[in-house]
């Protein structure tokens, strides 16, 4: 919207807001802390229409984060790996606790579930050659699998969500893996949605719902509640897949240390735990941003968990919400992470928010660099969208080597930083090569402030 | 290996002689459901398997894809006949929670009650409940057809999605709730519907559609004496004047 300046000394046409920042101070205008221009428009909005905002993408608020880490690196205690000559590692074996067939994925990178139906077929297809390309799994996600998944993604992890929108036997025995979604980082107690706008002929068809409703997934799964149910059901599912296929169970960070504990109870091969910060379709803006906990302050109670069992490293622990750079999958891991999956990430090394469309992204409103509005359909790279000619912008192959670049840079940086702190493999990362830049972190993350030894609610 | 009951040299071949049944029985006493299930994934069409001593074990007889019949005599418990694909399961006694969850095709039959959830997400062919089914009958069916000889608990069809279900007896509060594109059929009384599930009219078609279903659940009542409900359509779209509705 525009401001109608209130300054008799300021040319009418140029908007306040677009004045520099010192300008505007000098005009006495002092923007609120609390209400800041973004929450009054939210208020003008919410006014305006009567229902919440709904939008993709993941918290937008800051939260302690891996940022707030540091590594230690080698020192005269510690030896470093010669960086182009020692091996460093990078493979992880996903689900062998239970099942006969694990996972064994080059690189602890994984892609995280995403529907078909919120994302369109190329850009699943994309997803799939890329991180076949290197060796790693993709998840399907509310909505079922489709072939041109299952074609294109080597290692294919099959989501078993509250909807069962398109869950079928076939499916699930062709699948590698078997993921139990109970909840997401971006909302954790909250189902899916998916609006009218996407729900084609064929999403419709897939997940048996009238073309352009607006979908709402429920979000209790219908046949089971708590961990004693829990065991029972993955129970059934080992015994439809013969014991061949490793079960994972996905949890949105809340209580990390009771929900894995749980997970592992009710036999869980591998947990997948997602920070509040994990990116979504379609969420209430108001859901993502003030529910569930940081992937910071999760991991270390998962980890917890697992030790506590005696189960860590044997029971897998994946890690997402907010993972960019190798950095940030090295800390995952050395914090206790077996992997990690991406999301937000994936969709941006695809296309996603690429400055090349940004005059389209002006036309709906929003900008490159912020476009969020995945539940929207009409996305300008093609990836979050239905629309056939849109989505035809995305070329499959184009986009899945870019992301297979990508997830090449995230191991090679990983790589890097182990060799630095010495080790030989990723997940021979520790905590003790870790220490944190605040005090926040250092709670959460369980490590010491830097250039000390404490850490804040220890001991 | 499943304890057969004949000997492995009498073993009936891969497809039954017309009209002799290819009886293989396992005894749950003696074999693990594990042999069970693997037992009936590698089975062929036609073979016609017994279980006894089921003991109310969890997940009897789950994922079958070959057209089999499969008697389990006595009570099952959660998940019996779940994801089933092909043939007929038959169920003497009772069945726990998730009976039939995401079955595709094929037919499941219960002589006894199911607890909750019965016939879950199905997506297709036939659930028989002789007996009562409990809460969430139906919750998120996908095209599956049940019928249900007693009552059905509290929040059956629940969101709903396609398929049948037919209740000869009484139907629990919430009946129907965020129901799509399914149809319910109920001869008793309906202690409450759901938010955006109403009471329709019996038009031909849909005393046609029942008398078959009945029909296939070897029932004799008359379809006249049912009332049709379904969704009323308006909560699918996000709207203001529906916020008190959700
Ligand atoms: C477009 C989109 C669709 C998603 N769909 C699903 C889904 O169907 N099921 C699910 O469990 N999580 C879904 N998620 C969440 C991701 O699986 C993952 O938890 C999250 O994206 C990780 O955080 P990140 O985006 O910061 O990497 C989706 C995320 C996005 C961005």
């Amino acid at each position: 919207m525009t401001l109608t300046p209130i300054q008799q000394d300021i040319p009418a046409q140029v908007p306040v807001q677009e004045l520099p920042a010192q300008d505007i101070a000098a005009l006495g205008l002092r923007e609120s802390a609390t209400f800041d221009r973004a929450t009054i428009a939210d208020i003008q909005r919410a006014a305006a229409t009567g229902v919440y905002d709904i939008r993709g993408w993941g918290a937008k608020r800051r939260v302690p984060h891996f940022d707030d880490l540091l590594f230690l690196g080698a020192s005269m205690s510690r030896y470093p790996l010669e960086g182009y000559r020692e091996k460093c590692d990078t493979d992880v074996v996903l689900g062998d606790r239970h099942a006969s067939r694990p996972l064994h994925l080059q690189t602890p990178v994984t892609i995280a579930g995403m529907s078909f139906g919120a994302l369109s077929a190329n850009a699943k297809e994309a997803l799939g050659r890329g991180a076949s390309e290197v060796g790693t799994s993709t998840t399907t996600g509310d909505g079922g699998m489709t072939p041109e998944e299952r074609g294109q993604s080597r290692h294919l992890v099959y989501q078993y969500l509250p909807s069962r929108y398109g869950m079928n036997p076939d499916d699930l025995r062709k699948a590698d893996a078997i993921e139990i979604v109970l909840g997401q980082g971006a909302k954790p107690g909250g189902g899916g949605m998916l609006l009218g706008q996407k729900i084609t002929e064929r999403v419709a068809g897939m997940r048996t719902l009238p073309v352009g409703i607006d979908q709402r997934s429920a979000s209790r799964h219908p046949d089971w509640t708590g961990p004693d149910d829990l065991e029972i059901k993955i129970g059934e599912l080992r015994e439809i897949t013969d014991w061949k296929t490793p079960i994972y169970v996905k949890i949105g960070a809340s209580r990390p240390y009771y929900d894995t504990a749980l997970a592992v109870k009710s036999g869980a091969d591998v947990v997948v735990v997602d920070g509040m910060q994990g990116g979504t379709a379609a969420t209430q803006q108001v859901f993502i941003e003030n529910v569930g906990i940081p992937t910071l302050a999760a991991i270390p109670q998962a980890v917890q968990a697992l030790q506590e069992l005696g189960v860590h490293r044997k029971v897998q622990l994946i890690v997402s919400g907010g993972i960019r750079t190798g950095a940030d999958v090295a800390k995952a891991l050395a914090l206790g992470a077996d992997a990690v999956a991406i999301g937000t990430a994936a969709l941006i090394a695809l296309g996603d928010n690429d400055p090349r469309y940004a005059a389209e992204y002006s036309a709906l409103g929003s900008a490159a660099g912020f476009y969020d509005d995945f539940q929207d359909g009409r996305d300008p790279a093609g990836i979050t969208t239905q629309d056939p000619d849109l989505a035809s912008r995305l070329d499959p192959v184009a986009a899945g080597r870019r992301l297979a670049n990508y997830l090449r840079v995230l191991t090679m940086e990983a790589q890097t930083i182990a060799r630095a702190c010495g080790k030989s493999h990723l997940h021979n990362l520790e905590p003790e090569d870790l220490v944190a830049l605040t005090i926040e972190a250092s709670a959460m993350a369980r490590v010491p402030l830097a250039g000390t030894s404490w850490i804040p609610g220890a001991g | 290996m499943v304890t057969l009951t004949i000997p492995e040299a009498d073993m009936p071949p891969a497809t039954a002689p017309e009209g002799i049944p290819a009886g293989i029985g396992v005894d749950l006493d003696d074999s693990p459901v594990r042999e069970l299930n693997q037992a009936l994934h590698d089975a062929v069409d036609g073979q016609s398997w017994t279980v006894t001593s089921p003991g109310g074990k969890h997940s009897l007889a789950v994922g079958i894809d070959a057209d089999v019949d499969v008697t389990i005599e006595g009570h099952a418990g959660y998940y019996a006949a779940g994801m089933h694909q092909k043939g007929r399961v038959t169920i003497t006694g009772n069945a726990g929670v998730g009976l039939a969850e995401n079955i595709m095709s094929g037919s499941v039959h219960v002589k006894g009650d199911a607890s909750q959830s019965a016939a879950a997400t199905g997506h297709g062919g036939l659930v028989v409940i002789d007996g009562n089914a409990g809460a969430r009958c139906g919750i998120s069916m996908k095209g599956v057809d049940i019928v249900v000889g007693g009552d059905i608990g509290h929040m059956s069809a629940f969101m709903a999605q396609a398929g049948r279900l037919v209740v000869c007896g009484n139907a629990g509060d919430a009946l129907g709730d965020s129901i799509y594109e399914a149809r319910i059929y109920v001869k008793g009384s309906v202690a409450s519907l759901g938010a955006d599930c109403i009471e329709k009219p019996m038009r031909a078609e849909h005393l046609e559609e029942l008398a078959g279903l009945l029909a296939a659940a070897g029932r004799t009542e008359d379809p006249a004496g049912f009332r049709r409900y379904g969704s009323a359509r308006n909560l699918y779209h996000f709207h203001v004047d529906n916020s008190t509705s959700y």
